[in-house]
């Protein structure tokens, strides 16, 4: 398969932190691709550097070394500086999903869900349309104007995959999505991103420490003291 | 979306009683400001309501609203006679506080000649004083009915009528009786005093061996009636003809001795700078330690409500927002605050202000730059919130 038919494409990506003595290499020399339609994992202890991994995939964080492509495009090489606004690159490509929702407190469900996408400059009426029809999707359908703390766990959770999937992201990048879950609405949670990867056509990357949600996915990198140690 | 009105719609409770806080605040700076009018407008509302041109006091005295002035009321006629001269009316100037009711009453008495200038700018009830003794006219504030009488000096004047809004420079209400009154009132003596003084002076004039008895009594009658006497006035005030030179006639006065010629530009200037000066500077000071706690208040309100939302700042920028969107809800939000606390601040002063013990004056132009004031404030403080926030890392949305 060709290179740019990945969705995601990670070579020799190395992250140290602090100098001299204190240096602390968070993350080294990983390399990886991911396809559209593609769930894999990232799967390690606390610590071994999964979420370093994931910021620098996300454009939060710059590697030391290595290089980033994210949909053909290359967002971070050694020494070089992207000639294009990360932010529109994140706000159009990629999407987000957090540990605990980070759903905006003051906004609605279907709020929450049209922030990301008038952000993405859609009118009022496209965004709000596009977000009924995602939560809807989600059988959230009954729940469009529910403040965040109004919902359960799950449902916040399923919210801010909306939020996440709502400019049609090539890439979706979550982060312990179902730490704040039971493990019942965890594995729903896994296997909704499963479903979305395969209809959307989306890579997405799973940053976990629990080994029980990564049933189905379809690779696994085990990562242990900020190197990838496994595959499977 | 507009960010900003949907986290106030969420924190409702909390932005009204935040934004009332504030409004009361600017309540208070906004009735300084109007306090400071008030004072203006009182101390030049006798002056307004005379229309003089000239205020002809005692020489050397800045005259009757600085310090005494004491001048003979028969120079008025000396002054009509002055080329230009159109009206000369004497005034006579006292402030009075009596017991009424058990309680003090206070008010500022002016005599003036009947049917002259000097007297009530307007009789809003009853009549204007008809008779040359016992009448009055009463300021409204003064809270007298027609009808009723008050006990000054030796004799009781009966209320005939009501007059505006009208206050000394003190904030008194004012009163008004004919000139012969209100110099009763001022100088004239009570029987036990007028009979001891005339016992003195025959006593001393007793001693005097070489004046026959006729001259004796010749002599104590001229010195009685000059000590008795109460023809004496605070101040004449001038009205000129029209199209006589101000100057000339202030020239002509002051050559003779005795007597200043003010105009009213100069009596004005006596009274704003003299009197007010003091007032307006502690007023004004008072307003700049308001608008900086507001400010200060402000400034806390976004930095912690900005570090409330430091997960939903990094969120927001994790998923792509533009900085213009996060400092438009903080701006926003800042702005809110300020325009409807300025909001209630002026409809509580709006809906009080004649309840005030002193006149409250709200000139637009003062509610204009206050506002102007308020909205520059309420910018200046969000900047603490947005540089805050501009330095929100979108990674702090990552993690638990």
């Amino acid at each position: 398969m060709d290179k740019s038919m990945y969705a995601i494409e990670v070579d020799n990506l190395t992250k140290i932190y602090g100098k001299g003595e204190t240096t602390v290499t968070a993350i080294a020399d990983a390399t990886f691709q991911v396809k559209p339609g593609e769930l894999v994992a990232i799967l390690g202890p606390s610590g071994s550097g999964k979420t370093t991994l994931l910021t620098a995939i996300g454009l939060i964080n710059e590697p030391t070394h290595g290089k980033v492509v994210i949909d053909g495009a290359v967002v971070a090489d050694e020494g070089w500086t992207p000639g294009f606004d990360l932010k529109r690159m994140r706000r159009e490509k990629l999407g987000f999903i957090f540990q605990a929702h980070n759903l905006i407190p003051f906004l609605s469900a279907i709020e929450n869900v049209m922030v990301a996408l008038e952000i993405n400059h859609l009118s009022r009426s496209e965004a709000k349309s596009r977000a009924i029809e995602l939560l809807t999707s989600l059988n959230l359908g009954h729940r469009l104007n529910n403040f965040p703390s109004a919902l359960s766990g799950g449902e916040a959770q399923r919210v801010a995959i909306a939020r996440a999937l709502a400019n049609k992201p090539k890439v979706i990048l979550a982060d312990e999505p179902t730490a704040a879950l039971d493990t019942e609405n965890g594995k729903n949670v896994m296997a909704l991103l499963k479903k979305l990867a395969v209809e959307n056509h989306s890579a997405i990357l799973v940053v976990t420490h629990d080994h029980r949600m990564v049933e189905g996915f379809d690779r696994i990198f085990q990562v242990s003291d900020g190197r990838i140690t496994g595959e499977s | 979306m507009n960010l900003a009105i949907r986290d106030i719609r969420y924190h409702l409770g909390r932005f009204i009683l935040t934004s009332i806080g504030l409004g009361l605040l600017l309540g208070v700076v906004i009735s300084m400001g109007g306090i400071y009018r008030g004072l203006i407008a009182d101390a030049l509302a006798i002056l307004h309501a005379n229309k003089a041109d000239i205020w002809v006091v005692q020489q050397n005295t800045n005259g009757p609203f600085a310090e005494s002035s004491r001048i003979p009321e028969d120079i008025k006629y000396r002054i009509r006679l002055v080329p230009g001269v159109a009206e000369a009316s004497p005034l006579s100037f006292q402030t009075i506080q009596i017991e009424r009711y058990g309680k003090p009453f206070r008010f500022f008495l002016i005599g003036y000649e009947l049917n002259s200038s000097g007297g009530p700018p307007e009789i809003v009830a009853g009549r204007d004083i008809r008779q040359k003794h016992y009448e009055m006219v009463a300021a409204q504030a003064m809270g007298m009915a027609i009808g009723e009488k008050i006990h000054l000096g030796l004799h009781d004047y009966t209320i005939v009528g009501l007059t505006g809004k009208i206050v000394s420079s003190s904030g008194d209400p004012v009163a008004y009786v004919s000139l012969a009154d209100a110099q009763d009132i001022q100088f004239k003596k009570d029987n036990d005093a007028i009979r001891n003084d005339r016992e003195r002076i025959g006593a001393n004039l007793a001693t005097i061996q070489s004046l026959s008895p006729a001259q004796g009594k010749y002599l104590q009658q001229n010195i009685t009636a000059i000590t008795e006497s109460t023809h004496t006035v605070n101040t004449i005030v001038v009205r000129l003809a029209p199209g006589a030179n101000l100057h000339e006639v202030q020239e002509r006065i002051s050559r003779w001795n005795h007597f200043k010629p003010l105009s009213d530009a100069e009596q004005t200037a006596i009274l704003a700078k003299g009197m007010i000066e003091k007032a307006r500077m502690q007023l004004g000071l008072f307003r700049i330690i308001l608008l900086v706690i507001s400010a200060v208040i402000i400034s806390l309100i976004i930095y912690t409500s900005t570090l409330d939302k430091i997960k939903v700042i990094a969120t927001l920028k994790l998923i792509g927002a533009q900085n213009r969107v996060i400092v438009a809800m903080i701006l926003q939000q800042s702005l809110l605050m300020g325009i409807i606390a300025y909001g209630i601040g002026y409809l509580l002063i709006l809906l009080t202000y004649e309840k005030f013990p002193r006149r409250i004056v709200l000139e637009p132009f003062d509610l204009q730059m206050l506002f102007v004031i308020v909205v520059a404030i309420c910018m200046i403080s969000s900047f603490v919130g947005i540089r805050k926030a501009l330095t929100v890392e979108p990674a702090e949305a990552l993690g638990g």
